[in-house]
């Protein structure tokens, strides 16, 4: 279990308990958060579940994989500390992880 | 217009395997798709991905997929409209009028709606003030190569189409290739190419930076971009190209007045028709309590929908349940002897 905190660009902010092994993702469509569409399912196709890590939290997960890095090429305005929330597996460690979804995802 | 038993839309694994599970109960299909090949998501997001969830296939590509259920409904001779969107479904006595943005118009009894996340439309470039442009200076594909000679092009992306058309259109244009990092995953050879024009100085690469905005009397004059420590650059341009990759739009669908959950049809998973009679919606666009978005559920939901086609396609006849195994009709319709 992890406390992950999912923030809009205005700065709203939702606080959610996702179980270990959920990706961040799954945790927000479970929670009907929004911002996050994940129109491939989690399949790693479509970059509609971009995010922005906050950097401290940014550096300490583990390192995108280059299809991954290649998909956010895709994204709504891709950041330096751009993810895809489907590619980051909640467990112990991530709790109070802070993501931000951006203004749109297409 | 068209008349046909059911119209299909979306090419998909689903969309065609509708048409046999149609096929082998004697039912005439058309499929309809936005894109110009069939296949779907399989062929657009994961061709060479490989799957390992297709019953008795351990593995195959989206790619391989395709081309078994193009293969497997080869006997129905089953007409695929590509590059047509549906836009309007609306209601005649009994039956549906399907018309796509390129006017053609079908009429059926049934519809079966194997739409996935709906139609696939180029992602666009995110400055806001790129809209007006678009179609006249903003582009996301090149349709005919001579509306794009001698001009100052800026491309974007850092994919295969970016680098490909970076490449063609370097043949009578001046380009700059722009992208938001430093490596570019389009194919390594097309790169070593650009890089040797570079070289030349007939094609400029600008990484890593974004569009920045853009500046315009009435017509584009130049773009401004901004790297990534915050300097910024212009750059005259006439034509903006953006390859970004696709991504999937419901469209219009919402607008058919069908009982939507986000963007997921609610279909009775008894036969997977949705609240309007005739019209079924199969695979990763229907939802019903436990569905699961996988490639198999879809072919289940296919099956169950076909018997209820039957049944509204030939109301005067009985449906018979029979194996392909043991059914001299079907493996008649198959062109088996």
């Amino acid at each position: 279990m992890a406390k992950i905190i999912y923030k809009d660009k205005q700065g709203n902010s939702k606080t959610i308990e996702v179980e270990n092994g959920l990706s961040v993702m799954e945790g927000a469509i479970q929670n009907d958060i929004p911002g996050i569409d994940a129109d491939c399912g989690g399949s790693m196709a479509c970059a509609t579940c971009h995010v922005y890590v906050e950097e401290i939290w940014f550096n300490k997960l583990q390192k995108a994989e280059d299809a991954e890095v290649d998909m956010i090429d895709m994204a709504y305005e891709p950041k330096k500390n751009s993810r895809l929330s489907c590619q980051i597996i909640v467990s112990d460690e991530l709790d109070g992880l802070e993501v931000t979804t951006p203004e749109n995802q297409s | 217009m068209k008349k046909t038993d059911v119209i299909i839309i979306g090419a998909g694994p689903v969309g065609l395997f509708a048409v046999h599970q149609l096929g082998i109960k004697g039912l005439k299909a058309v499929v309809i798709d936005n894109l110009d090949k069939a296949g779907g998501q399989c062929i657009e997001l994961y061709p060479d991905k490989p799957i390992y969830d297709i019953p008795a296939v351990p593995e195959c590509t989206g790619e391989e997929l395709t081309k078994r259920l193009l293969e497997q409904i080869k006997p129905f001779k089953t007409e695929l409209y590509l590059n047509e969107r549906v836009e309007e479904v609306y209601p005649e006595k009994d039956n549906w009028i399907v018309k796509t943005n390129n006017n053609e118009e079908f009429l059926a009894p049934n519809i079966i709606i194997a739409g996935g996340v709906g139609s696939f439309e180029p992602r666009k470039i995110s400055l806001k003030e790129c809209e007006k442009f678009e179609g006249k200076s903003v582009f996301y594909a090149v349709r005919n190569k001579d509306n794009f000679k001698n001009k100052s092009i800026s491309i974007f992306g850092g994919g295969d189409s970016a680098l490909d058309w970076a490449l063609e259109l370097s043949k009578f244009s001046k380009i700059t290739l722009i992208h938001r990092r430093d490596e570019f995953r389009g194919a390594q050879h097309t790169l070593s190419e650009i890089r040797k024009l570079q070289q030349e100085g007939k094609v400029s690469i600008k990484t890593p930076c974004q569009i920045d905005s853009l500046e315009s009397e009435k017509e584009l004059k130049s773009i401004t971009i901004k790297y990534d420590d915050g300097k910024t650059e212009k750059i005259p341009t006439d034509v903006i190209l953006g390859f970004f990759g696709l991504i999937m739009k419901l469209g219009p669908i919402a607008e058919w007045g069908l009982n939507m959950d986000k963007k997921t049809i609610e279909v009775n998973p008894k036969n997977f028709e949705t609240n309007k009679k005739g019209i079924f919606a199969v695979g990763d666009i229907c939802s019903y309590p436990g569905k699961l978005k996988l490639i198999l559920s879809g072919f289940h939901e296919v099956a169950l929908a076909s018997v209820e086609c039957f049944k509204r396609a030939r109301p005067n006849e009985k449906y018979r349940f029979e194996f392909t195994t043991s059914s001299k009709t079907i493996q008649d319709r198959l062109g088996k002897k």
